[in-house]
């Protein structure tokens, strides 16, 4: 349903004294979603994975460059297409609470968003109640602000506002961060149902542990660029990974602790080699000259010149 | 939600209670250090046919030859009567002078005021909405114009072209010199105000469209903002739908702390058009030494901006959503 | 402000701000030459040739003593940003004294300034200048501590604030576990934060006290009457005004905004320049 190719997304910086800087924070970039799927893309915590988010629905800041190809149900993603599509076939449920207006009461914001995601006047109310019973929520919910609602209850309504319409694409920003464990493996459970419905879904994250509850394939995200693209199913067994960071974030799994490669997001482009091989332990010379493409390999896709 | 109304206006009279003897225990202090001597100011030209012993009887009979803190204390239990002494210059109650000049300012202020706060809000909307566009920049010139403008010469730049060149309006006062406040029409008071309140306006608006504007670019790019639009929502609808409600708050806020700088314009905008009202008043008895007057002004113009705050203190309060008893927003 | 509509558009930021800087400190630097060039030539009366409208020898015209208003004006404009700029360092030194005193001498002294931040705002600005005015008893001195001892509760405030956070901070208080003394500590990790905030407010100050020592000089608080500052130029011109002498009015008043919006482009790009986090591009 969804594939975007090369995608990068750089802006500039001003530091102490307005000296300009560009920073790179999303480069070459390969993400395929398909119908009745839920891919998740994981990696560190850090500006690169929501700016993906903000990107698929074409909400980038006015001074953030984009380039690269973006294709939507095999059309071409241009930015007026985007403008179209925009919660009426990609939908977004953001990462916090901030993102409803505190000042409105949250039934009105959810209803707002059907009517904008193409829903007549007449059925608003009652997809707006359909919408809340699907999740669990209470009619007298629509009627509360958003800061008086609990954590999980949150969780619920911003969903509640992707899904009141008939979106086909689902991107999850962040769905379970800083939720307890039964709250979050509700939220993750509604991410699979939907994807059951046939719709597709991008889960982004960085717990790698909740996303491998629900996801069908994993997209692994570091420096920017897609580092390899595996079956979810590898990841839970482990021996078919191929990256030596994929591999590396298996096995700190279970004590849930990153490898600590530090991330390098601001790389000056157009530094030569691997951007991993300071920290990969089978680096060589050719790694030093030749940044390694995406490409197949096994059951997915890889991008290192060793696997 | 009473009880907290009630205990709000509790709270808020007590401060009120404590920063008018605070406000007047340091004004009192500045006052009497003045080298100006109140008795040399109310006689004036007068000084050369004055004797020394025709001094000494008025600084008698004004308590003036007592040491400071007898006059101090003489002077509080007055203010806890609510008498604020005579004014040297008008020879009339304090309070006389403060109320008959304050309503005749107030016509000025409210009309300034509205207008200000009415263009300023609009203008600041559109300003931040469209941020960087040619309409933005436009604004953004006249405020930072204005804001660098001292309001009295925008009135003698008025009063040139309006009043000597044009002749469309009076060149000074109230109402028309000769008559008398009874005899003046409804319609030669506006005619009147036309220019002083065009003058605080401008000056006002420029205020005004700066702070809405940052609120504005503020809120355009907040957390909910950017979700409207990812839900499809257009600029025109994020402004009216998110955006404005958000705004109106601390604009509606703003308008009510901004009453004393209004004062302060008015003081400069009442000089330029010699229009009678408690700015003038105020330029007044500080250069002709009138102390009882002008402690008197201090006061209450510390008490007018004080329940300026108040109110949008309170409308914050009874609107925000957030502030727990509110029953404010819509669905 | 927006340097982009002034400077040709392949000039990058950096560049553009530091143009806008150096043609306000030019513009300035022109001014107080010009004055002291100038002199006392505005004293000179010359009666056949009052109330002259602008001309080529004379561009900002004669009043009504045939004094020449173009020394008038830039002699009287050196006075009024003297006064200005005196009482707004005064202010802004007030303020830092006051701000770091607040939070770094105890809560007591903090509520006794915090209280008196908040008396000095409880009353409408002039309404406060001419009090204290009052009580200095008029003249240039009365003016400059009128404006120094009203406009320091904003900046106060702000420093307060900064000094308040960079004490919590973790690294002050690793610097502190680790025994360093207050002043080492001041000078390495307050100073760096504190210094740009107080510059900044500092040149945000000049525009406020000079547009206020103006009006009260207008008012008639301020200068003995023949003292060109421009308030008592403006205040004087007000009785030709209905004569017809336009340029008596004018031309102080052009100066005047020009001078306070130089502060303000001044202030506003030193702040860019020393904190872009205020920028977005």
């Amino acid at each position: 349903m969804l594939s975007v190719y090369d995608l990068s997304i750089s802006f500039s910086r001003y530091s102490f004294g307005l000296k300009k800087r560009e920073v790179r924070a999303i480069e070459d970039l390969y993400l395929q979603v398909s119908a009745g799927q839920i891919m998740a893309v994981i990696g560190q915590s850090g500006a690169g994975k929501s700016l993906l988010a903000h990107a698929l629905l074409g909400i980038l800041p006015r001074h953030a460059l984009l380039t690269g190809s973006l294709f939507f149900k095999g059309r071409p993603l241009t930015e007026q297409r985007l403008a179209e599509l925009r919660g009426r076939e990609i939908a977004l449920i953001p990462q916090s609470i901030t993102s409803l207006n505190p000042l409105l009461r949250v039934g009105a914001q959810v209803a707002r968003a059907a009517r904008l995601s193409g829903v007549g006047k007449k059925e608003v109310r009652q997809a707006v109640q359909r919408a809340f019973a699907r999740y669990g929520l209470k009619d007298d919910v629509a009627s509360l602000f958003p800061h008086q609602l609990s954590g999980g209850m949150a969780r619920r309504v911003l969903t509640a506002t992707a899904t009141v319409g008939r979106a086909d694409l689902i991107v999850a920003d962040e769905p379970v961060n800083g939720l307890d464990a039964p709250t979050a493996r509700e939220t993750l459970a509604h991410l699979r149902e939907l994807a059951d419905d046939g719709k597709g879904v991008l889960l982004i994250t960085h717990d790698i542990e909740a996303a491998l509850q629900v996801a069908d394939k994993v997209t692994v995200f570091w420096a920017g660029t897609t580092l390899e693209v595996a079956a979810a199913d590898d990841f839970r067994e482990g021996g078919r990974l191929q990256h030596p960071y994929t591999r590396a974030l298996w096995n700190a799994l279970p004590a849930n602790a990153f490898l600590s490669a530090r991330q390098p997001a601001l790389t000056p482009p157009g530094s030569p080699g691997c951007p991993f091989r300071l920290c990969c332990a089978r680096q060589d010379s050719l790694c030093a000259e030749r940044a390694p493409k995406l490409r197949n390999a096994g059951q997915g896709m890889v991008r290192c010149h060793h696997a | 939600m009473h009880l907290h109304l009630t205990k709000f206006l509790l709270t808020k009279t007590l401060r009120l209670v404590l920063l008018v003897a605070a406000v007047a225990s340091l004004s009192f202090v500045l006052v009497s250090r003045s080298p100006i001597d109140p008795v040399d100011a109310y006689v004036g030209a007068a000084i050369m046919k004055i004797s020394p012993e025709q001094r000494e009887m008025i600084r008698e009979r004004w308590g003036l030859d007592q040491p400071p803190l007898a006059r101090f204390a003489r002077w509080a239990a007055q203010l806890a009567r609510g008498d604020l002494g005579v004014s040297t210059i008008f020879n009339e109650p304090v309070t006389s002078v403060i109320a008959k000049r304050f309503i005749t300012s107030l016509w000025l202020m409210a009309l300034a005021w509205s207008f200000s706060g009415l263009l300023g809000f609009v203008l600041g909307l559109i300003a931040g909405a469209r941020e960087d566009s040619p309409a933005d920049r436009l604004i953004r010139l006249y405020a930072y114009t204005m804001a660098a403008t001292p309001t009295f010469w925008v009135g003698m730049m008025l009063l040139m072209v309006f009043s000597v060149y044009l002749g469309w309006t009076p060149v000074c006062c109230a109402w028309p010199p000769g008559l008398s406040i009874e005899q003046a029409t409804l319609g030669q008071r506006l005619h009147h105000l036309l220019l002083p309140a065009l003058t605080l306006s401008l000056i006002g608006v420029a205020q005004i469209t700066l702070h809405t504007r940052q609120k504005t670019v503020e809120a355009m790019h907040s957390d909910y903002a950017i979700f409207a639009r990812a839900q499809g929502e257009s600029t025109l609808g994020i402004v009216c739908r998110q955006v404005l409600r958000n705004v109106a708050l601390p604009a509606v806020t703003l308008q009510f702390a901004s009453l004393g700088e209004l004062f302060g314009g008015a003081v400069l905008a009442e000089q330029v058009f010699s229009y009678p009202g408690l700015g003038r008043a105020t330029v007044e008895a500080g250069i002709r030494g009138d102390v009882p007057l002008l402690l008197g002004i201090v006061l209450f113009s510390t008490v007018f901006v004080f329940t300026g705050n108040t109110v949008a203190d309170l409308l914050y309060r009874l609107v925000d959503p957030r502030m727990g008893e509110g029953q404010g927003g819509t669905a | 402000m927006t340097t982009r509509l002034f400077f040709p558009s392949q000039w990058d930021r950096r560049t553009r701000t530091l143009a806008a800087i150096s043609i306000c400190l030019v513009f300035f630097a022109v001014i107080f030459i010009a004055a002291w060039l100038y002199g006392d030539q505005g004293q000179v009366t010359e009666l056949d040739l009052r109330k002259l409208p602008p001309s080529w020898e004379r561009p900002f015209g004669t009043d009504w003593l045939g004094r020449d208003m173009l020394a008038r004006t830039l002699k009287g404009i050196r006075i009024s940003l003297g006064v200005g700029l005196t009482a707004a360092t005064c202010s802004a030194c007030i303020a830092l004294l006051l701000g770091l005193g607040a939070a770094l001498l105890g809560r007591t002294v903090d509520r006794l300034v915090t209280w008196l931040a908040d008396a000095a705002l409880a009353t409408p600005h002039l309404v406060l200048l001419i009090l204290i005015s009052f009580a200095c008893g008029g003249g240039a001195r009365g003016v400059i501590i009128a404006v120094a001892a009203s406009h320091w509760p904003a900046l106060t405030r702000i420093i307060r604030a900064e000094v308040l956070q960079l004490r919590s901070a973790d690294y002050v208080k690793l610097a502190r576990q680790l025994g360093k003394g207050p002043y080492w500590i001041a000078r390495r990790h307050l100073l760096p934060h504190v210094a740009p905030q107080f510059l900044v407010g500092l040149l945000l100050l000049f525009p406020h006290a000079i547009l206020h020592s103006a009006g009260l000089t207008f008012l008639g608080f301020g200068m003995p009457p023949h003292t060109p500052a421009i308030g008592v130029l403006l205040a004087e011109s007000m009785r030709y005004l209905s004569m017809g002498l336009w340029w008596l009015a004018v031309a102080p008043g052009l100066i005047l905004i020009v001078s306070v919006l130089a502060f303000d482009v001044l202030g506003n790009n030193v702040r860019a320049l020393l904190d872009p986090k205020t920028l977005r591009e």
